[in-house]
């Protein structure tokens, strides 16, 4: 028995051993550019050191107009990173980039019309930049109808782009080989593995094949744009709640749409139960509809919110402590729930999937005697 | 008196963690009975863990 692990480690460090180096390299390289973004902060007191923490934390978590890396000198308004486009309508239509705005320090004059950002949003300003409040102290600026392409946007095209690449070649490999080749041996795995697993029991062999497409897709899509919040490119599209959103109203205007006779009747007018009981159930089932789809948006929103405020408060104790203690303590927690969080990007794309594929299993059940 | 809401966000995960914990530790009792259907039962106790945690995020959020 001894013998046995003794050569399975060996050969197992031998091989994949970049990949692992590369793997650890990211881990720390992504924990040191948080570090790095805060360092700066470390001399001051506590109160508004805690203060700077939470602003920092809510910054991360915000969509942002520029592709920001990491802050060279705060108070010289030093980045690294490049401008976005920005596109609004107001009074038609109106592209520059977001350098105007230097980070949000100054306004941007298009076209005779001035723009500022307030956290983080577009707002019609004077000349001057003023910000008008009302007595619960919210911006009453205008607000531009806001189409730009920002960081979020950036990352949804990337992955779209990237999944197209991967999928496309991978599909046309099995043209010529029945043998996955390069990345589809990585992929076929898990394709199968959610067309078995996934499809198949939950919406039966007859229907599975129309949901497989949209099934992978958000499947792998949720699962690669998790991981990349985990790099130190700081992105996080799955915590903005349009976008959970979006896959959410996919899911419920699929199963809406696909849905057989069976499904309707069992919402309006529950088969075997007496004529009372119909009418109350109705409009409760009817509610269920709309109670699934909105689940998944929250659930997925609030998981990768979570871990991402867990992670970075971690990581701010740091700079709370001021000891020996602190660094060694954040940095332990840290690496252990970043670990936790890759196991959770994965698992809540196979949850979102999994819940999809039950009610589209749901909605096309065929009539069964009871 | 005004109770803070944060006493609410203690409370729901209280409750939340007590009910996965169940969850789990009931998949356990199942999978060492039954351990060919260990697959089976992972995939029942995720789905009904998961729609426990989206109940107690929409809770957290509220409160």
């Amino acid at each position: 028995m001894h013998g046995f692990f003794e050569t399975d480690i060996l050969s197992d460090m031998q091989k994949p051993f970049y990949v692992k180096f590369l793997l650890v390299a990211t881990l720390l390289l992504g924990i040191n550019a948080f570090a790095q973004e805060k360092g700066h902060s470390s001399g001051e007191e506590k109160g508004s050191l805690k203060a700077e923490i939470k602003e920092f934390i809510g910054h991360h978590l915000l969509d942002s107009h520029d592709f920001n890396l990491f802050t060279i000198d705060e108070e010289k308004n030093e980045h690294f990173g490049f401008p976005l486009p920005v596109i609004i309508w107001d009074d038609g239509l109106k592209v520059f980039l977001s350098s105007k705005f230097h980070h949000g320090k100054s306004v941007a004059e298009v076209d005779g019309n001035y723009y500022a950002l307030y956290h983080g949003k577009i707002v019609k300003t004077d000349a001057e930049g003023t910000i008008n409040y009302d007595e619960d102290h919210h911006a009453t600026n205008v607000k531009p109808l806001d189409f730009s392409i920002t960081k979020n946007v950036v990352f949804i095209f990337f992955v779209s782009v990237l999944m197209l690449f991967m999928f496309g070649r991978m599909a046309k490999s099995y043209k010529t080989n029945a043998l996955p080749k390069g990345i589809g041996r990585l992929l076929e795995p898990i394709v199968l593995y959610i067309r078995d697993d996934i499809a198949i029991p939950n919406i039966g062999e007859k229907h599975y094949k129309k949901y497989m497409s949209y099934l992978l897709t958000v499947f792998f899509f949720i699962w690669i744009i998790n991981l990349l919040g985990l790099t130190p490119l700081g992105v996080n599209v799955t915590n903005n709640i349009a976008v959970t959103f979006a896959l959410a109203i996919l899911t419920y205007l699929i199963t809406t749409f696909t849905a057989n006779k069976n499904y309707w009747k069992h919402i309006f007018w529950m088969p075997d139960v007496p004529v009372f009981m119909k009418i109350v159930l109705a409009p409760i089932e009817l509610l269920g509809t709309f109670i699934k789809p909105f689940s998944l948006m929250i659930r997925l929103y609030a998981n990768i919110t979570a871990g991402h405020v867990v992670l970075m408060s971690i990581l701010g104790m740091m700079f709370i402590f001021k000891n020996w203690i602190g660094s060694p303590l954040s940095f332990g927690l840290a690496f252990a729930l970043a670990l936790l969080e890759l196991l959770v990007a994965a698992l809540q794309a196979y949850i979102f999937t999994m819940l999809s594929a039950l009610y589209f299993g749901s909605a096309v059940e065929e009539h069964h005697d009871h | 008196m005004e109770i803070p809401t944060i006493v609410g966000a203690g409370l729901i995960v209280i409750g939340a963690g007590l009910g996965i914990g169940k969850i789990g530790g009931s998949a356990m009792d199942a999978i060492a009975r039954q351990p060919e259907a260990s697959g089976k039962i992972q995939t029942a106790m995720l789905i009904a863990a998961a729609l426990i945690e989206g109940i107690g995020f929409a809770a957290l959020f509220a409160s």
